[in-house]
């Protein structure tokens, strides 16, 4: 916390006026926490609410009679286009793709942000905005390379298969996946990296190689134990981004049993056979929402500090 | 920084002190590089050949498949006719003039509503920490399950519409989301609200970097609250402002999925973005050509305002 005075105290002079003032305030940012609160209050009371009483009741009231059923059905039953298997695939097809694929970016980042900071050399920095670049581009503008990589790669997989009898996982989605989401998050994982190792002490480095350390005992012994502020805020960074992305997923596995959970969401909200059932759509979309949220509930305070501590200093 | 470098290579030539040990040695001090290169290296192909690649495609009459003979500009010719294709408008003139004003109310509402919500918090609330993850938590959301939340409150058989009936204000009326014309100012409205939380938190953190002195010194020289904001808070806040801009044109430009979850494109593409045109075209529509040269397009807008960002930020870096 900073020292400031607040300016709105000072200006109000009589008590009185102070008290509007801060009616004001608090009203404002009430009537503001309403408005992010509510889509997420609709979808979460809707979720645990039969559908007659979605159909003859009100949006926002609570659930009469609450039940699970909706629920049940979205993570067991609920179908995607004509498959009838509920979310639950594709939730741990989610999850294989997410894991390895934030653990491995992370820890190239980690490295990339090391040597670029602490074993500099010639063109150190042009290498860096290559790097940083790759993190603005529209990837739309790399997405039909990659389907046409990914498409050779999957036919030498079956080539492969059938004379070793092993395709490597080639072909794979959700391999290829964690391949696409490990290239194209590489430049944020360096760019968080890079800018809180700017700022450690390079004496210790110094130091620990005049006693003879090597290049990667610096980093296992004095870096990594070091990281663990940015460590959180890339793993969060990338496991939001990565479970939330859409437009990969919809690209390269937008089909068939190995969907990740955001494609088969919106496969299952656009499943019009019969009756739509909100409840259960909304279910289905809580159970997409919900790691991502409870890791921003959970970690979300060290995420934003570590952010602004890269992101304002520029 | 430049001089942490230098006292780094002054370091390392103590290996040249024993040369039986110099394949070693040499191997230890290439060892930055041999684990960068990986990283480089896919860069360098998977972004940057792509990109060509991409280039090189939307000079070629591709359709369904990649094709590999050059014929010239046409897709961009068509993209150029498009452009001025207003009545009816042509997918592409309706993806631009949607960018445009999604574009527009998206950065700036958000910029606005992010630094007022900021100056509110920076008030001395109580329950501040309760008050920042609510405001901040959407962004957390996919835009797939932010469209379907949106999707149905503001469906006017279901959400918003409905409910205000309920309460007797039956004049009450609000389709957008069914209205062509209006389509593209919900994904304003959800997008606004996924990210406007964390625009707060940038100006919140600015605003907390501010040296309380010149704060103190302006108020005892007599200024109101409203001429401090104005004249010496806002102004120290432009690198926010900035960092903001970046966060919010490249979220504006790269949206795809918001339109796709809350519209489905819109009534006959209403909604669509450039992004969207791009998939449609490519994906659907077999007009790989086309679509690349709409990619090629988007790539130079976002470049144009990236790249000189990035430019000035490093260069001040390396002083």
């Amino acid at each position: 916390m900073s020292a400031i005075t607040s300016p709105a105290r000072q200006a109000s002079s009589g008590m009185h006026a102070r008290t509007i003032n801060r009616v004001i305030i608090y009203g404002l940012l009430a009537l503001f926490a309403i408005f992010y609160l509510m889509p997420l209050f609709v979808m979460l009371v809707t979720s645990f609410k039969t559908m007659d009483e979605i159909q003859n009741g009100n949006m926002l009231s609570l659930p009469h009679a609450p039940t699970f059923a909706p629920w049940v059905k979205a993570w067991s039953e609920v179908c995607s286009g004509l498959t009838c298997v509920g979310m639950k695939g594709y939730f741990w097809n989610s999850i294989k793709m997410v894991v390895p694929a934030v653990l491995i970016s992370t820890l190239l980042g980690a490295l990339n942000g090391y040597v670029l900071t602490k074993w500099r050399f010639r063109g150190h920095t042009l290498v860096f905005a290559m790097m940083l670049f790759a993190c603005f581009i529209p990837f739309q503008s790399v997405l039909l390379p990659m389907a046409t990589i990914l498409g050779s790669l999957g036919r030498f997989g079956v080539t492969l298969q059938n004379a070793t009898g092993f395709n490597f996982g080639l072909g794979n989605s959700t391999v290829n996946l964690v391949f696409v989401h490990v290239v194209y998050g590489l430049g944020f994982t360096t760019l968080f990296f890079r800018n809180y190792y700017e700022a450690f002490p390079t004496e210790l480095i110094k130091a620990a190689q005049v006693d003879g350390a090597s290049f990667f005992q610096i980093f296992r012994r004095i870096m990594l134990p070091n990281s663990l502020p940015i460590i959180v805020v890339t793993v969060i960074y990338q496991f939001t981004n990565i479970w939330n992305d859409f437009l990969f997923a919809s690209a390269y596995a937008g089909s068939g049993d190995v969907m990740p959970m955001t494609v088969a969401l919106n496969n299952v909200v656009n499943t019009s056979t019969g009756v739509v059932e909100y409840n259960v759509n909304m279910a289905a979309a809580m159970i997409a929402a919900l790691p991502t949220l409870i890791v921003y509930v959970v970690a979300g305070r060290y995420f934003v500090r570590g952010l602004m501590a890269g992101a304002v200093k520029g | 920084m430049s001089t942490v470098a230098e006292t780094q290579i002054k370091l390392t030539p103590e290996h040249d002190a024993h040369p039986g040990a110099s394949v070693r040695s040499r191997l230890q001090d290439l060892l930055p590089k041999i684990v960068l290169a990986p990283s480089f290296a896919a860069t360098i192909v998977f972004v940057y050949g792509f990109i060509l690649w991409t280039i090189y495609l939307s000079f070629t009459n591709s359709k369904t498949f990649p094709s590999y003979d050059i014929t010239g500009a046409r897709a961009y010719q068509r993209l150029w006719r498009w452009t001025f294709e207003s009545d009816p408008p042509s997918s592409w003139y309706t993806s631009i003039t949607n960018m445009g004003i999604f574009g527009f109310l998206y950065i700036l509402i958000c910029l606005a509503l992010g630094l007022f919500l900021a100056i509110l918090l920076d008030q001395k609330i109580r329950g501040e920490g309760v008050l920042r993850p609510i405001y901040l938590y959407p962004m957390a959301l996919s835009f797939i399950v932010t469209g379907v939340a949106w999707k149905w409150f503001l469906d006017p058989g279901l959400g918003l519409e409905q409910t205000l009936h309920q309460w007797g204000w039956t004049s009450f009326h609000f389709d957008w989301i069914k209205n062509k014309d209006f389509v593209i100012y919900t994904v304003v409205i959800a997008g606004v609200w996924q990210a406007s939380g964390f625009i707060m938190a940038m100006f919140l953190a600015g605003l907390r970097g501010i040296d309380g002195e010149i704060m103190k010194a302006a108020q005892i020289d007599g200024a109101t609250t409203f001429q401090l904001y104005r004249r010496i808070v806002i102004p120290l806040l432009r690198p926010v402002f900035l960092s903001a801009f970046i966060v919010l044109a490249h979220l504006a430009i790269k949206s795809y999925d918001l339109v796709v979850a809350l519209t489905s494109g819109g009534p006959g593409g209403s909604a669509w973005l450039p992004s969207n045109f791009m998939y449609e075209f490519t994906f659907k529509r077999n007009e790989m050509a086309v679509g690349s040269a709409s990619a090629v397009i988007m790539l130079m807008t976002i470049t144009a305002i990236i790249v000189p960002y990035l430019y000035s930020e490093l260069r001040e870096k390396s002083r």
